[in-house]
């Protein structure tokens, strides 16, 4: 594994609001949904709104970790002929906002595209590194040595099932933050946050000091103040897309997902 | 292919065969599958286990299934045809076997509870009937497509005790079937046995499923050498996900003289792009948590694919089954619609027996491959499941009834 890497914008990020005492706030939407452009606008009133972190979701045909809300967004963009290479588009655009900005995918779409070549133009968008739900760091050997080469992070996950062995080896094979699922089950907003978050967190903080968010069931800001008691970064995903799915036309549902940012950037900033 | 070859040993202990399979899962899968690996291993080794199964197949199952030598087939053939009986198995199918065992290895690991996947339905009738048989509360999810088309196998899932999941994401078939009892497990796994369909999947499914179905090969293996004094020259199955195939295969792939070769669903024909032939038509990717050859448009999008036969209607395969075609040691061929359903009508006017779709898949292969062996030869075709669940498509394809399809059903290979 490559090492001494220099700072990335995940690192800065996160040295940044561990040094102003807060958690940093990940906010999650799929590109080319409801198309590329809107998803475009999305993002960027999500920015505005207080996210400082970007989690673009690559639209895949088989999302087996997200529930219903996600994947009917998912399908939506690919019913709209939303492709990869559109995704590198929308993180152009992103980082252009100076958030740092990551593109969760499912791997079959990235290993179709060329471990490496994906790693360069992801990299030559001004991406800073990926989340593969379904890349295990088992099967991870040519991402490893892919995102080595182009200085990009590689975040996996980390489950409340995961016994101590594999989550001190995905840990150490993490870079930019460590993604802990918080319950056992799909993506979607839950009514009540769970306790296994915490106990997630605490056992990955007793192997290493990387910083850690907590995702899966976030959806107000109340939520997220709670998460961030504990966690180095709460990830709201499905609340954010179902402010467009649910949206009357796009401009409400714009505002809507700026809306729902400010609630949740209050919320990881109260104390 | 005449000097020694090292005993076949496949997968290795990630689970890997060769460059295929692995485990593309999310970590929060991947406890519950080291979990499932270590209490097969633990299991199959385990005497009073394996005497238990061995009773339950024998007394429960019908199983061993006879050894059937197709004398008409055969003529019209033009080579010695041996079919081996799986359809007699109780639910129709060899998904017995599987299913079986999956369901007492739950049992065995404290799981109250069982899910499956079916396109089809059968694997569903199959995992119903061995969940009521062993106690076990048992949910099929099944994409609303085929519950709709196949409302016949609801009912038989539902009189034996299952819940059926409607599912509507998607495609509304088999594989968004599979994503859902995937979602499932994910939230339920501390409760829940995932009894998967095929020998597809992630590392331990592909294994321990071939290692269920692998007595179909040892039975026939016997029985032929019983019967000839030699082995088959080849021995064909369909191919869907690959269980029935895999589970002929395995006894065979030691043997370098006994061609094997698995027949794929070519629907309209490859070329036509509506097919479901896996190694055929497709490339190497990752599908349902293994890397394997599947149907993928260039985005690496799953593509939707199409059979005759529900049953052999998946985007994916196994990944020993890409592993055997990348190596050479077994041919995957196509047969259309068209071919399978005139091998089909030539076993039930040759022999009075009504095969699966799925198994008329198998003997279209047979018949080409009898073409090219000539009358010497001795081929050994898996007569995968009973065709009962098929007459309506069957009838309408041959323009019996007047009426549209209502109910149709496959094994699901």
């Amino acid at each position: 594994m490559t090492s001494a890497s220099p700072a990335s914008p995940v690192d800065e990020l996160f040295e940044r609001t561990r040094s102003q005492g807060r958690a940093a706030l990940v906010g999650y939407l799929p590109a080319g949904f409801p198309t590329k452009e809107t998803s475009i606008r999305a993002i960027e009133a999500m920015v505005e709104g207080g996210v400082d972190l970007v989690e673009i979701g690559l639209p895949y045909s088989d999302p087996v970790m997200d529930g219903p809300v996600i994947q009917a967004a998912a399908e939506q963009a690919l019913a709209a002929g939303s492709r990869t290479t559109d995704v590198f588009d929308v993180v152009r655009a992103t980082a252009a906002t100076g958030v740092p900005t990551v593109v969760m995918t499912y791997w079959n779409p990235v290993e179709r595209y060329g471990v490496e070549r994906f790693a360069a133009d992801l990299a030559g968008a001004g991406g800073s590194g990926l989340i593969t739900p379904d890349l295990i760091p088992d099967e991870a050997g040519p991402w490893i040595e892919a995102s080595g080469t182009h200085d990009l992070d590689r975040i996996f996950l980390v489950a409340p099932s995961s016994t101590d062995e594999r989550l001190a080896m995905t840990v150490d094979a993490a870079s930019g933050f460590v993604y802990a699922t918080a319950v056992m089950g799909v993506t979607g907003a839950r009514e009540q946050t769970s306790s296994l978050g915490e106990e997630l967190v605490a056992r990955v903080r007793a192997v290493s000091d990387k910083p850690v968010g907590v995702g899966l069931g976030v959806s107000n800001g109340a939520q997220a103040h709670e998460i961030a008691a504990y966690a180095d970064a709460v990830i709201v995903g499905s609340a954010l897309v179902r402010c467009l799915l649910d949206a009357p036309d796009e401009t409400a549902g714009i505002e809507a997902v700026r809306a729902l940012a400010r609630d949740l950037r209050a919320g990881v900033e109260r104390n | 292919m005449t000097q020694a070859q090292p005993i076949y040993s496949q997968p290795d202990a990630t689970g890997h065969f060769g460059q295929f399979g692995g485990r593309f899962m999310p970590e929060a899968l991947v406890a519950p599958l080291d979990e499932l690996a270590r209490a097969w291993t633990e299991a199959k080794a385990d005497p009073a286990f394996t005497a238990e199964l061995d009773r339950m197949l024998r007394e429960y199952a019908n199983v061993p299934s006879p050894l059937y030598e197709a004398h008409r087939f055969s003529e019209a053939a033009g080579a010695r045809i041996l079919l081996k009986r799986e359809d007699l198995n109780h639910t129709g199918a060899h998904k017995i076997r599987n299913v079986i065992g999956q369901a007492l290895l739950a049992k065995r690991i404290g799981k109250p509870r069982a899910i499956a996947e079916t396109g089809a339905g059968q694997h569903g009738v199959a995992s119903a009937t061995a969940c009521a048989y062993l106690d076990l509360e048992c949910t099929v999810y099944m994409g609303e497509v085929d519950t709709e088309r196949q409302a016949l196998n609801v009912a038989r899932m539902k009189m034996l005790g299952a819940e059926v999941v409607s599912v509507t994401s998607g495609s509304r078939t088999l594989k968004d079937a599979i994503n859902e009892a995937l979602r499932d497990w994910v939230a339920s796994v501390d409760t829940t046995s995932y009894l998967f369909g095929t020998a597809a999947g992630p590392h331990p499914f592909p294994s321990m499923v071939r290692d269920l179905t692998r007595g179909i090969g040892d039975e026939a293996r016997r029985q032929v050498l019983e019967l000839d004094g030699r082995l088959p020259d080849a021995a064909v199955a369909c191919v869907g996900g690959g269980s029935n195939a895999i589970g002929l295969f395995t006894a065979f792939i030691d043997d370098a003289d006994v061609r094997l070769v698995g027949i794929e669903a070519g629907g309209d024909g490859v070329a036509s792009g509506r097919h479901a032939a896996t190694i055929t038509g497709g490339d190497v990717g990752v599908l349902h948590g293994a890397r394997s050859f599947l149907l993928q448009d260039e985005d690496g999008q799953t593509l939707d694919s199409h059979s005759i036969s529900a049953g052999l209607d998946y985007p994916g395969v196994g990944p020993e089954h890409s592993f055997l075609a990348d190596t050479g040691r077994a041919s995957y061929v196509p047969a259309t619609d068209a071919e399978a359903m005139s091998a089909f009508d030539l076993l039930c006017k040759t022999e009075g027996i009504i095969p699966a779709i799925e198994s008329a898949h198998a003997l279209a292969g047979a018949l080409d491959l009898a073409k090219e062996l000539g009358p010497d030869a001795t081929i050994l075709v898996n007569l995968s499941g009973r065709g009962d669940k098929d007459v309506h498509t069957a009838a309408e394809y041959f323009g019996l009834i007047d009426e549209p399809v209502v109910l149709e059903q496959g094994v699901e290979e």
